[in-house]
């Protein structure tokens, strides 16, 4: 065997090998909260990447569906008592709302005019939830979302131990991530990448743009709202600021760091920034700074991402076939 | 509920104009940028808020507002216009989302060395001593300074509107707004024009950023929220186009402190959901081209 067939078998079951790698993925990390944060933030950036990278629409509000997916679980389980399996579909439906609401609104609109509509959007939603005090706990953010122990014939699941707390994580976005896989895949999938390549040319072969683009957007909505309902149960707590439009900007940059344009690129880049930010915190105090310099020569200079390179010079090279990334 | 007399309702309204005109002077900005690069520039909030700190540095450096008010705005200009130089210029012709992007980084560099240089806590802002006090209005007093917020902008608007309707460098770049190949073709150098125009963007920023100092908290973050405010009154009053900055600044600062008076929670939200609800009727936006959002 050699490494032009490895890597196409690779890209081939792209979904199972990630996974595979994410299962020995917390050994290699300094620590588990970390693996879990970038798992998480993995998803949310691949979710993100549905709407930019694949459908070529840059949104600047998807902190919203990280954010009411982490609320909603939260306050089902901090207000209403529910468990922690139902209240992560409580959140991921909430999303799944507020990805229509944002949606019907930002599709109207398109280019930059996109950016700014969703930015401000998802500025409604932090506001309803920064003065739902209440609910939400206002600026303090909503405390204590603990997940109850579940004994299964024998086999405990607690989330107070990291590494069962990951295992159970990866089950989460080892499904999301194959359910994306499969979206990608299917005609549909086609059609929201003739969106991004020219939009004009796929109305006129008869496809209906703006539901297609509204359908991706709620899909992709639903697939942050489910990072954001696991980073509830990861954190404990939901800190307000996962709704602002900082953190949209974060999973911007999380995407083109990796390379927007393939599968695996976002995932990488949100493993490569929180590795680099949880170096650099330590380092400098002028953290967010280094960010921006390192975002900015990223646009300069390398534009398709780290993932994104890698996968052009393994196709210029002939070792992958087609557009398998 | 509070009883609202007519006096205290045209105060608020005078208040809501002040805050407009700050929200006009921002919208102004990224609108001149964006209709002549089609940049839109995401710094313009770290602009204002880096143009709020040299006013108030250069303020307490040379005990004169006056002069703070010309200076502060030109360093602002000139940073802006480093920044074009070997930022966003080199991504012309790469796609419309890399400017947005890189001003975007440029942002979060700005802020940390504004905390780097003046601290993290941010800077005490008061009032110049020779615009303290009220002025009565018939209706009630209301601060001097607010009012002088107002005629200010309304002096830079009309200058502004001077300099692109009256002179040859207007005429250039009203036209290469609408056409910057046919520009170039008549021999216009359209990127020294670009460059121009982004410099003053970012000076106007800065301006507004001097000018709203001291009427509210001057720290490194203070210009975060302010963006998503500036384009909330960008696609309100249409993208590119001054005049709907001018009219839609207005009518967010007015929306934001009528909901102030009449229901203070949801003061925030309320120009959100003025946006949302011009969006669902128009949008474009008051003044914009349909079929211009591409």
């Amino acid at each position: 065997m050699n490494l032009h067939s490895v890597v196409n078998g690779i890209a081939r079951h792209r979904v199972a090998s990630a996974l595979l790698f994410l299962l020995i993925f917390p050994l290699l990390m300094p620590y588990e909260a970390l693996a879990i944060n970038i798992l998480i933030y993995g998803l949310f950036a691949v979710g993100f990447n549905l709407v930019f990278g694949y459908t070529g629409m840059l949104s600047f509000g998807h902190a919203s569906f990280l954010g009411v997916g982490s609320y909603l679980t939260g306050i089902a389980m901090v207000h209403f008592g529910v468990h922690w399996i139902p209240a992560i579909f409580v959140g991921v439906l909430a999303s799944l709302v507020a990805g229509l609401f944002v949606g019907y609104l930002a599709i109207r609109t398109r280019g930059i005019y996109f950016s700014m509509v969703t930015l401000a959007l998802g500025q409604v939603i932090y506001y309803a939830f920064y003065k739902a005090e209440r609910w939400t706990g206002g600026e303090n953010g909503l405390r204590g979302v603990n997940a109850e122990v579940i004994d299964l014939f024998g086999l405990r699941i607690d989330f107070l131990n990291p590494l069962t707390k990951y295992y159970i994580i990866w089950l989460f976005v080892a499904l999301a991530l194959w359910l994306v896989s499969r979206i990608l895949a299917s005609p549909f999938g086609s059609v929201i990448e003739s969106i991004r390549e020219n939009e004009k040319r796929t109305v006129a072969c008869g496809y209906d743009v703006a539901r297609a683009k509204l359908l991706i957007f709620v899909i992709s909505a639903g697939i942050c709202g489910l990072a954001g309902a696991l980073r509830a149960l990861h954190l404990s707590v939901v800190p307000v600021d996962s709704l602002h439009y900082l953190q949209s900007g974060q999973v911007v940059m999380m995407a083109l760091l990796g390379g927007m344009g393939s599968f695996f690129g976002p995932f990488v880049g949100a493993g490569v920034f929180l590795y680099f930010e949880d170096i650099a915190t330590n380092v400098t105090k002028y953290w967010m700074g280094a960010v921006g310099l390192l975002f900015m020569a990223l646009i300069l200079f390398f534009p398709r991402g780290i993932w994104g390179s890698l996968m052009y010079q393994l196709k210029q090279r002939g070792m992958l076939q087609g557009d398998r990334e | 509920m509070l009883d609202i007399t007519p006096s205290l309702f045209m105060l608020q309204l005078m208040t809501g104009i002040a805050l407009g005109a700050v929200y006009a002077l921002l919208a102004i900005g990224l609108s001149l940028i964006f209709g002549m690069l089609t940049v839109v520039n995401f710094a313009h909030g770290a602009f204002f808020m880096v143009g709020a700190f040299l006013g108030v540095y250069f303020l307490a450096l040379t005990g004169s507002f006056w002069l703070s008010l010309v200076i502060a705005p030109l360093v602002v200009g000139a940073i802006g216009l480093l920044a074009e130089r070997f930022l966003v210029r080199p991504l012309y012709g790469r796609g419309i989302d890399y400017p947005l992007l890189l001003t975007f980084g440029l942002s979060y560099v700005l802020i940390d060395v504004v905390r780097a240089v003046f601290g993290i806590e941010g800077l005490p802002s008061s009032t110049p001593a020779s615009l303290r006090g009220a002025v009565d209005l018939g209706f009630g007093h209301f601060p001097l300074y607010r009012l002088f917020l107002i005629g200010a902008t309304a002096v830079v608007v009309l200058a502004l509107w001077l300099f692109l309707e009256k002179t040859r460098y207007g005429l250039i770049i009203r036209a290469g707004s609408r056409d910057s190949e046919i520009v170039r073709v008549l021999g216009v150098d359209i990127a020294k024009v670009w460059w121009l125009v982004f410099g003053l963007g970012t000076a106007i920023a800065g301006l507004s950023g001097v000018l709203a100092a001291p009427t509210r908290a001057v720290n490194p973050e203070m210009g975060i929220h302010v963006l998503a405010e500036a384009f909330v009154v960008t696609v309100v009053g249409g993208m590119g186009s001054l005049p709907g900055a001018v009219v839609a600044g207005l009518l967010v600062g007015v929306v934001f402190s009528m909901t102030a008076l009449l229901a203070p929670a949801y003061a925030e939200m309320s120009i959100f959901v003025l946006m949302a609800l011009v969006l669902l009727v128009r949008p474009q936006g008051f003044f914009g081209k349909a079929g211009a959002l591409g």
